[in-house]
């Protein structure tokens, strides 16, 4: 069907892009959700006015463009003198943005736990650590995880932004291709059908665990 | 011996507590009757700690729940309490719910809980139901489930919150039987009901809520015979 001067080689080249599009996506995803989790739990335990400032820096990298976070973060540690990478760059400033997005999610999550089931477990004598492990974090998950799915695939999406710092991802790999190979359509065809393929399985492993949860219900 | 003194307590501006004093002894059942927002799930939820009182205080043999120093998870063990909602942990299986905490608080180990919440489970008509999830039960299973896991725990004291008031007509009964059962076996119990039936065979004695005050308390034939005050005999003909 398609008459292409793709090779082998050129495949290889953005499956290696892909590569990094995992990476940076896997360091994000997991650095955010752990942040996450943690911003979280504070946000929905500790009273508002406490947690004030860091509501406030979350606002920010959930309001500022991905695209201005990632170029100012570099600037600056450049200007620092910090000397870190670019890739390492973009897994903080990633991880960071995930964990804004992320912590909403786990509060949300959180409170939507009846408060007479927590009560049910403190007065059966479980201590408040007890009770968010076996009782809140088990029923917030079932709340949560669908919107955590949905996060981490617009994550691997967005990812593509870190191109802007020179990082050769799947986009950037393609781009390089089309400039090269002058087949744009069949490029972001395969580049598309890479991307599908990594969130595919992240996606039905989501619908997967729905899937079990619900026929407790 | 649950010692409830002069106790006040407040949700913002509202006063829900006005100067509660009631003693229950040992093996004692006391019904707690009274109009909706009355402030009866209050002081019951006072009486483990799981709200915090403004004056007064509440002595639990010989323990001060609301001082600094009380260790409320360790008196909660002989405090259980039965709420008027629905309250199961649902993603947990029948025999999980009752088997969580004598694990997790009681430190049993899984075979122990597991003889000990199926016996529990046996006397509440729920021996067949182990495996199921809480989300499969009807409404009075749940709540025989709910008293199943509350006396697991062994407690000394057990509270209870309404439990038949989310239940339709016909499974009201069969928790009412579960509860009378316990009564007969000593257990010391604050029946917060509705069911006047109930207060009346079961208890020994009555206590009459009214608008934040215990109005009244006395002997369930007095109380229903020939109650003192108008505020009780009122609320008494309109549930009648
Ligand atoms: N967490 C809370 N925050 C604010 N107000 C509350 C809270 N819990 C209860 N109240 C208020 O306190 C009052 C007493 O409530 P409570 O639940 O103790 O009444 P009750 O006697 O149990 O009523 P019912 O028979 O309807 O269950 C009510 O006016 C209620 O709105
Ligand atoms: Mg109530």
């Amino acid at each position: 069907m398609f008459d292409t001067s793709l090779t082998l080689n050129d495949v290889w080249f953005m499956l290696k892009g892909a590569g990094v599009t995992l990476a940076v996506t896997a360091f994000a995803v997991t650095g955010g959700t752990v942040l996450g989790l943690l911003f979280g739990v504070i946000r929905s335990q500790v009273r508002p006015w406490i947690t004030l400032p860091l509501i406030f820096v979350l606002d920010i990298f959930r309001s500022v463009p991905l695209l201005i976070q990632l170029i100012l973060a570099n600037a600056l540690q450049a200007i620092a003198g910090f000397q870190i990478s670019p890739f390492v760059t973009s897994c903080i400033v990633l991880a960071l943005y995930t964990s804004a997005y992320c912590t909403e999610i786990v509060r949300g999550a959180i409170e939507a736990v009846p408060k007479v089931t927590r009560r049910a477990a403190r007065s059966l004598g479980m201590t408040w650590g007890q009770d968010m492990t076996q009782i809140v974090f088990p029923m917030a998950l079932r709340v949560g995880l669908p919107s955590w799915i949905g996060l981490t695939l617009g994550v691997m999406k967005d990812s593509a932004l870190i191109l802007w710092l020179g990082l050769i991802e799947l986009l950037r790999a393609s781009q390089i291709l089309v400039t090269r190979l002058q087949e744009p359509m069949f490029i972001l065809l395969v580049a598309g059908a890479i991307y599908f393929a990594l969130s595919f399985p992240i996606a039905r492993f989501g619908a997967h665990l729905e899937r079990r949860w619900q026929e407790n219900d | 011996m649950i010692e409830i003194e002069n106790v006040h307590k407040s949700f913002g501006a509202l006063e829900v507590l006005k100067g509660i004093d009631l003693t229950v002894e040992k093996g004692e059942v006391v019904s707690v009757i009274g109009g909706s927002g009355s402030g009866k799930s209050t002081l019951l939820t006072c009486i483990n700690g799981l709200e915090p009182i403004n004056t007064g205080r509440i002595v639990v043999d010989g323990t001060e729940v609301h001082a600094a120093s009380t260790d409320l998870n360790r008196l909660r063990r002989k405090i259980g309490i039965v709420f008027q909602q629905f309250n199961a942990f649902p993603h947990l299986t029948v025999l999980e719910n009752v088997t969580l905490a004598l694990r997790k608080v009681l430190g049993k180990s899984r075979g122990e809980a597991e003889e000990i919440a199926a016996r529990q489970l046996g006397h509440v008509g729920l021996g067949d139901k182990l495996k199921v999830y809480p989300g499969r039960l009807s409404g009075g299973q749940q709540q025989r489930m709910a008293i199943a896991r509350a006396l697991a725990m062994s407690p000394d004291y057990i509270l209870f919150d309404e439990v038949t008031s989310a239940l339709d007509p016909q499974l009201v009964g069969e928790v009412l039987d579960t509860l009378k059962l316990l009564a007969e076996e000593g257990m010391t119990m604050i029946c917060v009901t509705h069911e006047m039936n109930f207060a009346r065979d079961v208890s020994h004695r009555v206590a009459f809520f009214h608008k934040g005050v215990m109005a009244e308390i006395g002997a369930p034939d007095q109380i229903f015979g020939a109650p003192e005050r108008p505020e009780t005999r009122e609320f008494l003909s309109n549930v009648r």
